[in-house]
């Protein structure tokens, strides 16, 4: 609807083009338009420092024969533009083209999970949040002495035909809010972050999660640090809380399951379609579906509809995540699972929202059962390195646990573990499992991407925690258990 | 599909460089054009930045061609002041009424924000441009023919996978181009436009043995083809790095000597330089705020900022608030000399601008490095290496671990542990720890082999102690 409007777009414009993109003899092509406003606000030292608004609308055309792709894009929406970009993209195949006729159809939405497209909040209200952000993170405490606090939107137009036939329109909004609060006392200075936001309008911080949850949020964690020790060194027992640290999942498993890795033999997890690579007590899933999250899509970013895919199964690996190029190789079905940056960018195999079902075990329970390890609540970024599996994951509040109790905060810490071994150490899952609040973005290959990640509270039993101090030797803390007991 | 058919096919649309993707006005009348407009409708102060940008990029894999992509492109970006007030604004739609309302947004959105006396642009004596060559831009780039482009992907990739017979698949090769224009215009007078030109070729082999498989990369890039290392030097060196990666351990919990590897000293100068941005520095959110003039690192460390390194990846003629580019020592033998800033952080610390601005098309703008770098000290690799009796010597790191407030430091690594002076065997799934602030204080030797793969770079370096924790 917006492109035949705006731009003048019929049906058999799309049918020219794609004919044109298939005419040196390509078996698949297709053509993503974007229109894509953005705007922001920023606030620093209690001033709003910085608005800005923005549009980026172009058109990328891909062209698929066998293995091999080629692709060209436009910013300028003018027909003869998109004609030189399917012409150019069309040369990935050199032969007579295929294909007589192309036809596309406007296929009924399957989805809807996000608001439809409506008018843009005005700038004092997003203005207003902030402001609200700023004295809630000042009034938690007198030592935040830094505030800054942003407001992002973006309203996102797509429009996808394929030489299959198919056409869908999509309109997706996201939204996000974010607060840094820094603490001193003294010369010590710490930092905390907290935000979020998804698939809504503005709407959703007055309703499901306002300004001064995020600020006092950041506060708090800023003024935890404070009192921080220094991290331990080497392997532990580490508990991590529900939520964000979901970000194990994204990072240990959900990037090895692309199905572009496995399909060319290079991840940890090539050839274990079948087999153990988890604790019977996990399952874990991505479902782009879910509405008003962060990583959902009605459709993704190659007009299939999203869906709910189960990864692992109590254990057992169970799927991959499928684009259309990788589906077509390895004739699967395809999971809704192909996105991209923006029209510049060609689509590949991505994550939506990634996480672990509940499982039975009281989360106290877990903590308690622990004699000595590390607690994790908040995480940073993580990363991985898909062919050897050895994945990392930065800690930003996490406290020790000595004989079943959460004693003293520290610092800043990495952990690192092997994918395809990690989640076999898993011992307990919790039963609260908790999404994260919306601020995931995925990087690969130089495409960044929003994503939801989840997870409850879970035990593992061994995972290297890259602190400075060496850990009490296992021997004692083994003793200062059975002292316990026996005092009990 | 052969590689003869390859030719044939793709030589007709791919990378002729024909300039057929752009046909608008001169991006520095545009600029300028949009700039008066925006004073027109009422902004006391008006920067307008055009940029246009070809890429193109061949993916082969396995010897067969993977994916051709080709594009051109072209955006403006307005910033605005009406008083002291700021707004920004950019658009892909040039047309006359895609410039209207990107001034007409500009204008709306800097009327408001808050009042701040620091917002501003440079004043007019600041501004200018570097007027020597600069050795940015080649026509050899855009002019290679894409058959020429997929064999040189083709002979690294064919390099690295016939090195040894460990090494049995690949993640691919490719070879990327790219040049762009940016023009920069703004109400105080300045107007000013350069081009660049990048090309580079990359190698990923995938080895394997019992003990599991392995990846690693090694790449090549210039702005000009002759500059470029060989193919063949390309995947042979790709197919070195990740050979020994084969059959790598974990080690147990230690504190050791940490040697970092040219790649990866390079991370820990992208950590210095986010420390000396001023924008982090006027937040009080770098642990070296207000540590000007004291010693902050080893004697042996000198680090410079230089935006007019020749050919460098960081040199252009002035940054993007129009000021021109310079060489400013960071670091002097250990002390702290200069902070890297932009207009306004300069004038928030009370300091003048490096000619550091950074800006994208939109939003105020942020802090850039020119070419930032650790001067070369006086040994060469093997010699610190041999120095070290127990050590790790780190060729990857990965994760975000850094936290700049504090100078907190704990990363993933990989890399080889060093005994009694060589590279003993091969380590994985290990952390390293410390503080930044204490870790440029324990640089104990500077390596000779500098090189620039990058805006950052530095050369070998060890760190007297840091924690490793693995077992």
């Amino acid at each position: 609807m917006f492109f035949a409007s705006a731009y003048n777009l019929a049906e058999r414009d799309l049918e020219s083009y794609l004919a044109e993109a298939l005419s040196q003899g390509g078996e698949y092509a297709d053509l993503y338009f974007e229109y894509t406003s953005t705007s922001s606000v920023s606030l620093d030292e209690s001033l709003i420092k910085s608005a800005t608004e923005g549009i980026s609308a172009g058109c990328g055309v891909r062209v698929l024969d066998g293995e091999k792709t080629g692709y060209a894009y436009t910013d300028d929406l003018a027909p003869e533009k998109i004609l030189r970009a399917a012409r150019v993209a069309a040369h990935i195949a050199a032969g007579p083209s295929q294909v007589t006729e192309v036809e596309v159809e406007k296929l009924p939405a399957r989805h809807s999970l996000y608001p439809a497209a409506g008018a843009s909040a005005d700038l004092g209200q997003k203005i207003d949040l902030l402001e609200r952000a700023d004295c809630a993170a000042r009034a938690f405490d007198p030592r935040i002495f830094q505030v800054r606090a942003g407001y992002a939107d973006e309203n996102r137009r797509v429009l996808i035909a394929t030489s299959e036939g198919r056409l869908t329109e999509d309109y997706q909004p996201l939204a996000r809010l974010s607060v840094l609060a820094l603490a001193r006392d003294g010369s010590n200075v710490q930092r905390g972050m907290d935000g979020g936001g998804g698939r809504a309008t503005i709407e959703f911080f007055r309703t499901a999660r306002t300004p001064e949850q995020f600020a006092r949020e950041a506060a708090r964690q800023a003024i935890v640090q404070l009192e921080a020790a220094d991290a331990p060194a080497g392997e532990m027992t580490v508990v991590l809380g529900p939520g964000w640290p979901g970000i194990l999942l994204h990072e240990a498993v959900g990037h090895g399951l692309e199905a572009d890795f496995n399909r060319k033999q290079v991840s940890a997890f090539s050839g274990l379609m079948g087999r153990q690579v988890a604790s019977p007590l996990c399952t874990v899933v991505d479902d782009g579906t879910m509405p008003g999250r962060r990583g959902s899509l009605n459709v993704d970013d190659e007009g299939n509809p999203t869906g709910r895919t189960v990864l692992i199964e109590k254990g057992i690996l169970k799927g991959y995540l499928q684009d259309k190029l990788s589906s077509r190789l390895l004739r699967a079905a395809p999971t809704g699972n192909g996105r991209r940056e923006s029209y510049q960018h060609m689509p590949m195999p991505r994550m939506t929202n990634t996480f672990m079902l509940a499982g039975e075990d009281d989360p106290e329970e877990i903590i308690r059962s622990v004699p000595q390890g590390l607690y994790c609540v908040n995480f940073g970024g993580g990363q991985v390195d898909i062919t050897s599996g050895k994945f990392v994951f930065s800690a930003s509040e996490s406290y020790l646990i000595e004989n079943g109790r959460l004693t003293r905060p520290v610092r800043n810490a990495t952990l690192i573990g092997n994918g395809p071994d990690v989640m076999t150490k898993v011992t307990r899952v919790g039963s609260d499992l908790r999404l994260d609040l919306g601020i995931g973005t995925c990087g690969k290959e130089g495409q960044s991407v929003p994503v939801g990640v989840g997870i409850p509270t879970i035990k593992v039993e061994r995972l290297t925690v890259g602190g400075t101090q060496r850990p009490l030797p296992n021997a004692l803390g083994g003793q200062i258990r059975r002292l316990c007991e026996r005092r009990q | 599909m052969s590689a003869g058919s390859d030719r044939r096919g793709l030589d007709g649309a791919w990378g002729t460089g024909d300039g057929g993707w752009g046909s608008a006005p001169p991006m520095l009348t545009l600029a300028r054009e949009i700039v008066s407009r925006a004073v027109a409708a009422g902004a006391t102060d008006a920067e307008s930045l055009v940029r246009e940008g070809e890429e193109f990029s061949a993916n082969l894999r396995l010897g067969e061609v993977e994916s051709l992509k080709e594009a051109g492109s072209r955006a403006a970006g307005l910033r605005v002041l009406v008083g002291r007030r700021s707004g920004s604004a950019y658009s892909s739609d040039l047309s006359p009424a895609g410039v209207a309302h990107l001034v007409e947004s500009a204008v709306a959105l800097a009327r408001a924000t808050s009042e701040d006396p620091y917002a501003g642009l440079p004043e007019p004596v600041e501004l200018g441009a570097y007027d020597g060559g600069l050795d940015l831009y080649f026509e050899d780039v855009a002019a290679l023919p894409t058959a020429a482009r997929i064999e040189m992907a083709r002979r690294a990739e064919r390099a690295a996978l016939d090195a040894d017979p460990r090494i049995v698949n690949s993640e691919g090769a490719a070879f990327d181009s790219s040049s762009g224009r940016r023009a920069l215009a703004n109400s105080r007078g300045f107007s000013g436009e350069y081009r660049r030109s990048t090309c580079s070729l990359y190698a990923v082999p995938v080895a394997r043995d019992d003990g599991g498989m392995q990846r690693d990369y090694w790449y090549t890039i210039a702005r000009s083809l002759a500059l470029l290392d060989a193919p063949e030097s390309v995947g042979r060196t790709a197919a070195e790095r990740v050979l020994r990666r084969l059959g790598a351990v974990k080690v147990e919990t230690a504190r050791v000597p940490v040697v970092f590897e040219p790649r990866t000293a390079k991370t820990l100068l992208e950590n210095l330089f986010e420390a000396v941005n001023g924008d982090a520095i006027y937040r009080q959110a770098s642990f070296l705020a207000g540590r000007l003039g004291e010693t902050v690192a080893a004697p042996a460390v000198t680090v410079v900022d230089d935006g007019l390194l020749p050919g460098g990846f960081g040199t252009s003629p002035f940054d993007d608030e129009g000021v021109p580019s310079r060489r400013t020592p960071v670091i002097e033998e250990g002390v702290l000399r200069s902070y890297l800033l932009n207009t306004y952080t300069a004038r928030k610390l009370g300091l003048k601008t490096t000619g550091n601005a950074a800006r994208g098309l939109a939003g105020n703008p942020a802090i850039g490095p020119g070419n930032f770098f650790l001067q070369p000290g006086p040994h060469r690799p093997e010699q610190i290496l041999a120095s070290v009796k127990n050590g790790f010597y780190v060729t990857e790191l990965i994760g975000f671990g850094v936290n700049l407030v504090t100078g907190d430091y704990s990363r993933g690594a990989a890399g080889m542990w060093i005994r009694d002076g060589e590279l003993a065997f091969p380590v994985q799934e290990v952390t390293i720890a410390g503080n930044l602030g204490r870790m440029l204080q324990d640089i104990e030797m500077v390596g000779s082999d500098l090189e620039f793969r990058g805006s950052i770079a530095a050369p070998t370096l060890k760190i007297s102690e840091m924690t490793v924790a693995g077992k």
